[in-house]
């Protein structure tokens, strides 16, 4: 099995028609995922590569039966378009727009619990999800991808999202599905409901988790484990060097004072029992240690 | 972005909100002329992006045109914690009868603002939040209602502010939770907030950070971006377009995206080395931005290696390769080149590169062997 998406989700891609939107769009459908649609307001009645392109999201999820939507446009329209998504119907929209604004984020948060309890986002600024063999949505290059599991990976990075699917799919170990959360102050998904669709499907015997510098989500992933996980998880926190004060690409990824930093993640983790490596490769060994041993 | 003080209370002003009499000054006759127009005594206040201002002798009263002149004389070119003086705030000085602290910021566990009210403010909040948690209302906000006057009517008594400051507070707390959010900070925070003997409520300092994924509907934030005193190295990267951080080690980086590029930084101080910048070259990237990213890294004169780590996914690897070679075309890269090169294309990548490897350009297999390799040419 997988979370979150598999070989039967519907996917269409807001932005379709947009560069980014198109390419990922395509690399997505190539790799075997059900790309049923497109959206661009204006541009309904078109198609992309034969992919039939609509006005709006209910429209395309009317004529579709799509419950999943890749949102690929630009910061100051990602907001109304992921809104957009959860009123058309859709249940599980991905969001790799980068830059949003942080109260456009807060406010689209918010709304989705209060108006749409159903619907989840992933991102925004995230690589996407893949369920390799079945379903990929995002930008993640599906080659260094290995399907039929036993492990779940879940990661705030998105090139430590392919080093981790690599370090794996190298050793032959293959994964259930990768979930990058991305790296912005309010993600849609974080740690905790991926840990917990893993701990829930019977096929995922392990779980990989990639963190980061900056806020806490990691230090409440590790409560939650301490009291709830009974699979094994193997962890790696980036930016163990960074420097206080300063935004390391990601707008999340800041140490404040003495708060954020990958030392007090990687001593939560510890003591949760998490197995903590200190770098991507060690990660990856650890991780074929313990599926050689299931 | 984070403002200095004269440009928080310039941005505070623009939503209501009650600061000081004050203007900027960069020389001692402006100075002076700020104080003449403002009247007697003033606060002459050094504007630099650092902490401890005061301790530093870069806050004095003045209370005649003598005391301004000697003051703004000390203070403009006075070197705080690395920052130096260049520009003054002028203000008339103001009595104080209270102190109180207000910032909003985001709760990013709980993915809602967080308001925090103090009737002890004046110090650090984070000195106040350690010895005495209970002197701090903390409002947790839905960004979806935002602030009304009436929770902020409730949120001022529960932090027993002085009955004749409360509603003159109230009013003020929503308009910095306007500026707050209308004004698109991560950070908007007064401390302290004062009470004067007549029973008036003002910002006496401004503490504002925006946020800078907000720019593209603040065209007002440029003069902001003008005053940015920047490394000379980040201001060539973002001249590029590059995500660049100046660090203070030999070993030089280069990576596609964030994440990975912190690990890189963290790798390389694993195996004993120490990198010499965070770059992120973002996804995306073509043989152009590689080229320029390897030029940035080249006029850092500390660098004795760079390493370049790739692990391509929208960033084709073979775009990267050709990125190197025509650096390598446009300049002389003075240090030794170690790269890792991964992901999409990858194969066709070190294809491109294979007749041109030699003892300044080298490829490793791993991510591990190749910070191994580069600490190596570093430390030599």
């Amino acid at each position: 099995m997988s979370i979150f998406v598999d070989e039967n989700t519907k996917v269409i891609v807001q932005g379709l028609t947009g560069g980014q939107g198109k390419f990922h769009g395509l690399r997505n459908r190539d790799y075997g995922t059900k790309i049923v649609g497109g959206v661009t307001p204006g541009k309904g009645g078109t198609d992309v590569d034969g992919i039939p392109v609509f006005n709006t999201v209910k429209e395309a999820v009317e004529a579709t039966g799509a419950t999943a939507s890749f949102v690929s446009v630009p910061p100051r329209f990602a907001a109304d378009a992921i809104m957009e998504a959860a009123a058309g119907g859709i249940k599980f929209i991905v969001c790799i727009t980068e830059g949003i604004p942080a109260h456009d984020e807060a406010i689209v948060f918010n709304r989705l619990v209060e108006e749409f309890p159903g619907v989840r986002l992933l991102g925004p600024n995230c690589p996407g999800i893949i369920s390799p063999g079945k379903c990929n949505i995002g930008i993640t290059s599906g080659d260094i991808a290995l399907a039929g599991g036993p492990v779940g990976i879940v990661s705030r990075s998105g090139t430590l999202t392919y080093q981790a699917l690599h370090e794996l799919s190298q050793q032959g170990i293959g994964q259930t599905t990768c979930v990058g959360i991305g790296g912005d102050p309010v993600p849609g998904t974080n740690f905790i409901d991926c840990l917990a669709a893993f701990e829930a499907d019977p096929e995922t015997k392990a779980v990989m988790m990639i963190g980061e510098i900056g806020g806490s989500e990691e230090e409440r992933a590790a409560e939650w484990i301490k009291h709830n996980m009974t699979k094994p998880v193997v962890s790696y926190v980036a930016g163990v060097t960074a420097p206080a004060g300063r935004k390391m690409g990601h707008a999340g990824a800041i140490i404040s004072g003495s708060k954020g930093t990958a030392q007090a993640k990687m001593d939560a983790l510890r003591e949760a029992g998490v197995h903590v490596c200190l770098n991507p490769t060690e990660a990856g060994q650890k991780m074929v240690e313990i599926v050689k041993a299931l | 972005m984070d403002l200095f003080e004269y440009q928080g209370k310039q941005y505070f002003s623009r939503f209501g909100i009650a600061v000081s009499p004050g203007d900027v000054a960069d020389t001692v006759e402006e100075a002076v002329a700020v104080a003449e127009r403002v009247g007697y005594p003033v606060v002459v206040k050094a504007q630099v992006k650092v902490g401890g201002r005061g301790k530093a002798g870069g806050v004095k009263l003045a209370d005649n045109i003598d005391e301004v002149r000697l003051h703004a004389g000390n203070i403009l070119g006075l070197d705080i914690k690395g920052h130096v003086v260049h520009r003054l705030w002028i203000e008339r000085s103001s009595d104080i009868a209270k102190e109180y602290y207000a910032s909003f910021t985001l709760d990013r566990p709980n993915k809602m603002h967080l308001g925090m009210l103090s009737a002890q403010g004046g110090v650090e909040i984070e000195v106040v939040a350690e010895e005495n948690p209970d002197a701090i209302a903390f409002l947790s906000i839905d960004p979806v209602r935002g602030l009304d006057l009436g929770t902020a009517r409730r949120w001022v008594a529960d932090a027993e502010l002085d009955e004749v400051a409360r509603e003159q507070t109230a009013e003020l707390l929503v308009k910095l939770y306007d500026c707050y959010t209308t004004g698109d900070c991560d950070l908007a925070e007064i401390n302290p907030l004062i009470l004067t003997p007549d029973n008036k409520v003002h910002a006496l300092d401004a503490k504002v950070t925006l946020d800078e994924n907000a720019s593209f509907r603040h065209p007002e934030w440029e003069e902001f971006r003008a005053t940015e005193t920047e490394d000379p190295r980040e201001k060539m990267a973002k001249e590029k377009g590059l995500n660049y951080i100046g660090l203070d080690g030999t070993v030089g980086i280069i990576a596609n995206g964030a994440g990975l590029a912190m690990s890189t930084l963290d790798v390389v101080n694993q195996v004993g080395g120490s990198a010499a910048n965070f770059l992120d070259i973002g996804g995306g990237a073509n043989a152009d931005v590689m080229a320029s990213a390897l030029e940035v890294i080249n006029s850092d004169p500390k660098v004795k290696v760079i390493f370049v780590n790739i692990f391509g996914g929208i960033t084709r690897v073979d775009e990267v390769a050709k990125g190197v070679l025509e650096a390598l075309k446009r300049v002389t890269i003075s240090s030794p080149i170690v790269l890792r090169l991964d992901g999409t294309n990858a194969v066709e990548g070190r294809a491109i590169l294979a007749p041109h490897l030699n003892e300044k350009l080298i490829t490793e297999p791993t991510m591990l062997d190749a910070a191994r390799r580069a600490v190596a040419f570093a430390n030599a």
